[in-house]
């Protein structure tokens, strides 16, 4: 066994330069804990002046096991684990997983699940970015834009305990549809917010896009190429920001996207000012997916009917002894699925969220791998920060919107 | 198998002897070790699949040989199409080539399937941990490393309980 040891210089050799080693240049550590650093990260800076020399992102801290205990669940069981990993996109996160479960089951979904689905998927995704828009401008001093934002994604939260009783970890996918239909309120509550985020976004514009102090911390800064994206396998807005119109919901349609009308956002910079506005029209796309989902939204159940599959609802199991023997063996052992593995992939309000679904014909997955956008496009942070100064590291870190839970798993 | 994914595997076949797996629409090739870079290389060069998504692997613990996959998903944004690539490594020192040299990104995932499972990637330019702390004992996700806690033991699964357990140190 291994004692604890300090880290000695021999072992940071390949990591820093040799100016480092001469003590020419400084070395910092940002983090683990630092209110700009969004979570546990550390990031280790080798500086010449104010200047980054490089930059070593170290993560790891928030790593909870998840892909192994869900390997020692059932396939039911193991979705509560998939609400914590990306603490701002619960929903997004049980979607791929439910997406994943019925690819590998071979299940259909009916049409009001799947609307609803992409209606509670988009209100996510607007509340993240409503959240990362808070948080990144208050890296860059603008407290008010923070308070403005965290009460409309509060209204969200509303809408998220109205149709599961959760606010955050809800769960309310389940594979093969949802967990009970949504309560008769939810249309007026949704299409109330729907109508009222455009003002408030106009106002969001009003604060940042003609503010000299935030266009002096956003344009030019922490750029990046297209090319440079595509080889680290970065995706979502920061990829989006550099011209590169690519997003899942068009290129590899799931959950009936392809009915819904809407744009890609794109910017050319690269920079921090064009992921802040390809969010910004972002929302705005997700708000009209939103509405055209809600005037068209069918009739129907909200689960599939394959019994193998999907427990029964509660008042079937009165009167049905078939539904109580489903509802039974679902909830002790869980269903069977084929030997086989299934890659699914959906865009997340910070990139490709995948997984990776191995089954060896048991009750339990046998392998859960969660491709997450974060891990990816922290990768690039040394090419964001290098040759960039210290205060612009804190806009790069909120421009690539990090969190951290999804980035450790 | 669509068109545009069948002109690929065809393109690869003739170069390469790689047998051909499909389940739900996904094509898996089953690469040897020492062919991964070429594969990954003509992949990326011949038919435009320019981003590797993932990297992860798959332990089949007892099964000892081959003990490990190391799964690769590539994609190509153009044609919106994702191959899988599968390397199947034994249990003893299990280690590949990096393709570090052709998708620059391997970099992190490939220091994660180190960490989780550790099988080694020669040429990798950084291979330390990265979830785990760096003194950190074993590798997590093989199937072998046990949860942390006692498991309930029934009859029914009383094999598969003591097959994990884990045992004092002798």
């Amino acid at each position: 066994m291994t004692n604890i040891r300090e880290v000695s210089v021999d072992e940071l050799r390949h990591l820093v330069s040799e100016r480092a080693l001469q003590g020419e240049t400084m070395l910092l550590n940002m983090g683990p804990q630092h209110p700009s650093t969004h979570g546990v990260l550390r990031l280790l800076l080798e500086l010449d002046g104010e200047i980054v020399v490089n930059c070593i992102p170290d993560i790891g801290f928030l790593h909870t096991g998840v892909e192994k205990n869900m390997e020692n669940k059932t396939y039911q069981k193991a979705e509560v684990m998939t609400d914590r990993l990306d603490y701002l996109n619960p929903i997004g996160n049980n979607l791929v997983y439910c997406l994943a479960v019925e690819k590998l089951l071979d299940l259909d979904v009916p049409p009001r699940a799947q609307a609803i689905r992409v209606i509670l998927a988009e209100l996510t995704r607007i509340g993240s970015h409503l959240l990362w828009l808070g948080t990144s401008a208050l890296d860059l001093a603008a407290m008010s834009v923070f308070l403005y934002t965290m009460r409309e994604r509060e209204k969200i939260l509303d809408i998220f305990e109205m149709v599961s009783g959760q606010r955050m970890m809800t769960t309310y996918i389940r594979p093969g549809g949802l967990w009970r239909d949504v309560p008769v309120e939810f249309e007026a509550a949704v299409y109330k917010f729907i109508d009222e985020l455009p003002r408030e976004i106009q106002k969001y514009h009003d604060l940042l896009d003609e503010n000299e102090l935030f266009l002096d911390r956003t344009k030019g800064v922490a750029t990046i190429t297209r090319d440079e994206c595509i080889a680290y396998g970065v995706t979502g807005p920061v990829l989006r920001a550099t011209g590169m119109a690519y997003d899942i919901r068009k290129a590899i349609p799931y959950s009936g996207y392809e009915q819904y009308d809407f744009n890609i956002p794109t910017r050319t910079e690269g920079d921090v000012y064009a992921r802040y506005a390809v969010r910004m029209d972002e929302m705005e796309e997700s708000l009209k997916i939103i509405r055209q989902a809600l005037d068209k939204l069918p009739y129907g159940p909200v689960r599939s009917n394959n019994r193998k599959y999907v427990p029964p609802p509660r008042s079937e199991i009165g009167v049905s002894m078939e539904a109580l023997i489903h509802h039974f063996k679902l909830w002790t052992e869980g269903f069977y699925p084929p030997k086989g593995s299934v890659y699914v992939a959906t865009e997340s309000p910070r990139g490709e969220l995948g997984v990776f679904l191995e089954s060896d014909g048991g009750p339990k997955p046998y392998r859960v791998h969660y491709r997450t956008p974060t891990f990816a496009n922290l990768q690039v942070m040394p090419i964001l920060t290098r040759g960039q100064f210290i205060a612009d590291v804190v806009a790069a870190i909120g421009s690539i919107d990090i969190v951290l839970g999804d980035a450790d798993r | 198998m669509d068109e545009k994914m069948r002109t690929v595997v065809e393109g690869l076949q003739s170069r390469f002897n790689l047998e051909v797996q499909e389940f739900r629409g996904e094509v898996t090739l089953i690469v040897p070790p020492e062919q991964i870079v070429a594969v990954a290389q003509t992949l990326r060069d011949e038919h435009g699949f320019e981003q590797l998504v993932d990297v992860t692997a798959v332990d089949y613990f007892p099964q000892q040989e081959p003990r490990f996959h190391v799964v690769y998903h590539i994609r190509s944004l153009a044609q919106t199409l994702i191959i899988c690539l599968r390397v199947p490594l034994n249990g003893n020192f299990p280690s590949v080539s990096t393709v570090e040299k052709v998708y620059p990104g391997a970099n992190w995932y490939e220091r994660e399937v180190y960490d989780m499972f550790g099988i080694t990637f020669e040429g990798h330019s950084d291979l330390r941990r990265i979830l785990m702390p760096y003194d950190w004992q074993g590798h997590p996700l093989r199937k072998d490393y046990p949860l942390g806690y006692e498991e309930v033991q029934f009859s029914f699964n009383i094999d598969e309980v003591l097959k994990r357990k884990l045992r004092p140190r002798e």
